[in-house]
């Protein structure tokens, strides 16, 4: 079923959108997508509203970093509960440069998930009613989940991974 | 109050209206975890409601993510700590399916006997705090003592009784010895005369259903735009279960139902736990009458489970396994997996994305209570204060998986 889904969709995003995706995948579980940025807002909407998929129930939406530390994104997984459709949205931007447009006007339960993600990645949704830290306190001026912040002190080597032949 | 009300003026637009604001928590004995919510009232009636949560918030995204996988298991127990072999469990099966693992059919069925004892421990501590806080004190001293024995099942077999850090990925840690079976199969035959009497003394009763009924309800509509999950969403009428749309750990060989709601309010609410506690103690049964024998309970995975210590003191490849799994050097292969789990509270989501390093690159919970508490400001407003204090819990958030 996976991969049937993950043929239509394919074919659907990129005949209403050209050049859309970036990337795509079905490695473990249902299909993922790698969206344009420019572009993510309208694709999102366009994923809900069309009546075959109606993607209509947001499960997931939280942040990322990706390996080179130069980019961030953010992962959104999808789910149409009638004909248990799922898929997972990536959208990826520079990390000087963290603005993406909100999703709360398409799923309302994305407002907390969103100010979780600025919380700790630092992305700025635009548009989102109220765009505050949620879990760390109002005063902090890092954002804690990017890799920059490492979480044990570094001068400790007897973890690293040259020490087992990596 | 009454010399106030004497200078106000008769003619009501002259009036300027103010509303007086109540801070209800950080700690507050009605709120039964660590959150505030600022309340902007207009006498009794809620006019606007603003929650504060992170209180207890420890970063275990960031915390996992130099933690080896077998480490991450007590992370996960602090999340919803009303049920966390459910947690454990999630996550061992997100680890599983990463690494491609395919476990014995009789490791299923164990697993789904403690998820369920886990789910009635979960379903049975928010409805009688629902009783609590609508007066009734007696159904939650009464029925509490059946949690203890949950917890005595718990303890048989895995020596901890609430952060359990039940099993291992693959399996279980021994096989569970005939105490256990003794204790699971009492419970079995003893709960349903105690969950009846619990139901007799609260479901019917004319001063709960004046209390519940119609109080903090939700529509179908809106809980779906607010992610909701789990008894909460099926009380508002949607008849999602992850255990039935996408089953997991064998679910697919049990026969229950799925109890939905109508009206989304808190009666709803506790009506839908109510019958699912009697699903699950369903599920048990056919779980104990079909568990099959002869095989083992863990996967043969070595890479990943630790070996008994007779091998690893005679056998050097257990030695050399023995000392991975214990250093946490562990091969893991790339990847990105999402897998999710029916909790108490909902869909409890497991995103991880793997570099093939030790630790997870990147580990996000989706915790269904944090999800569906951003629609509690909406689903108090306009109404008592002593009604939003229920329906804060009959949505059982619970404060560990809030903040994560």
């Amino acid at each position: 079923m996976n991969e049937e889904l993950f043929k239509k969709l394919t074919e659907k995003i990129s005949a209403k959108f050209p050049d859309a995706i970036e990337a795509s995948d079905i490695a473990y579980d249902f299909p993922a997508f790698t969206i344009k940025k420019e572009i993510i807002h309208d694709v999102l909407s366009f994923l809900k509203e069309d009546e075959e998929m109606n993607f209509h129930f947001l499960t997931d939406l939280t942040g990322f970093q990706t390996e080179d530390e130069k980019q961030l994104g953010v992962i959104y997984h999808l789910h149409n509960m009638i004909k248990n459709y799922r898929v997972r949205v990536r959208v990826f931007f520079d990390i000087n440069k963290p603005e993406i447009p909100t999703a709360t006007d398409i799923w309302p339960g994305a407002n907390w998930m969103e100010r979780e993600t600025f919380d700790f990645y630092g992305v700025r949704f635009k548009g989102h009613p109220k765009l505050k830290r949620i879990l760390n306190v109002d005063e902090m001026d890092i954002f804690p989940m990017r890799k920059e912040y490492p979480l044990e002190d570094q001068t400790r080597d007897d973890k690293s991974d040259k020490m087992f032949g990596r | 109050m009454s010399k106030k009300e004497n200078i106000i003026p008769e003619s009501e637009d002259t009036i300027e209206k103010e509303y007086s604001i109540l801070n209800l928590g950080p700690t507050h004995p009605a709120t039964h975890g660590i959150f505030q919510n600022i309340l902007k009232m207009d006498g009794e009636i809620i006019h606007e409601a603003e929650p504060t949560v992170g209180y207890i918030h420890r970063a275990f995204e960031k915390l996992a993510e130099r933690r080896p996988y077998n480490q991450i298991t007590p992370i996960t127990d602090r999340l919803n700590y009303c049920s966390s072999p459910i947690n454990n469990i999630g996550w061992h099966m997100t680890v599983e399916k990463l690494i491609k693992c395919q476990v014995p059919k009789r490791v299923d069925y164990m697993r789904v006997i403690i998820m369920e004892l886990a789910r009635i421990a979960d379903h049975l501590i928010c409805n009688s705090v629902i009783g609590v806080d609508t007066g009734a004190m007696t159904g939650f001293l009464y029925i509490f003592q059946w949690r203890e024995k949950i917890y005595d099942i718990y303890e048989s077999i895995c020596g901890a009784r609430l952060t359990t850090n039940i099993g291992r990925i693959g399996g279980f840690e021994r096989e569970w010895s005939k105490s256990t079976w003794d204790q699971i199969h009492n419970f079995v035959k003893e709960y349903p005369k105690a969950l009846k009497e619990f139901a007799n003394l609260l479901e019917r009763n004319k001063i709960f259903m004046d209390r519940t009924v119609n109080c903090g309800p939700i529509s179908a509509k809106m809980a779906l735009d607010y992610s909701f999950t789990g008894p909460n969403l099926r009380a508002a009428g949607v008849d999602y279960d992850v255990r039935v749309a996408t089953p997991y750990s064998s679910y697919q060989d049990f026969e229950f139902i799925i109890p939905v709601g109508t009206a989304g309010d808190t009666y709803d609410r506790f009506m839908v736990r109510q019958e699912e506690m009697w699903q699950s103690l369903k599920i048990i049964e056919q779980a104990i009458k079909n568990m099959p024998k002869d095989e083992p309970f863990h996967a043969d995975i070595p890479e990943f489970y630790l070996p008994p210590k007779e091998e690893v003191y005679n056998n050097m490849e257990a030695l050399i396994y023995h000392f991975k799994i214990v250093m946490g050097e562990t091969e893991v292969p790339k990847g990105e997996v999402y897998h999710s789990v029916e909790g108490g509270n909902g869909e409890l989501g497991f995103y991880l994305v793997s570099d093939g390093g030790r630790t997870p690159y990147r580990l996000h919970f989706r915790r269904p209570c944090f999800i569906y508490y951003q629609a509690y400001p909406e689903m108090v407003k306009g109404i008592m204060l002593s009604d939003a204090i229920i329906t804060m819990s009959s949505m059982n958030v619970i404060a560990g998986e809030l903040d994560a």
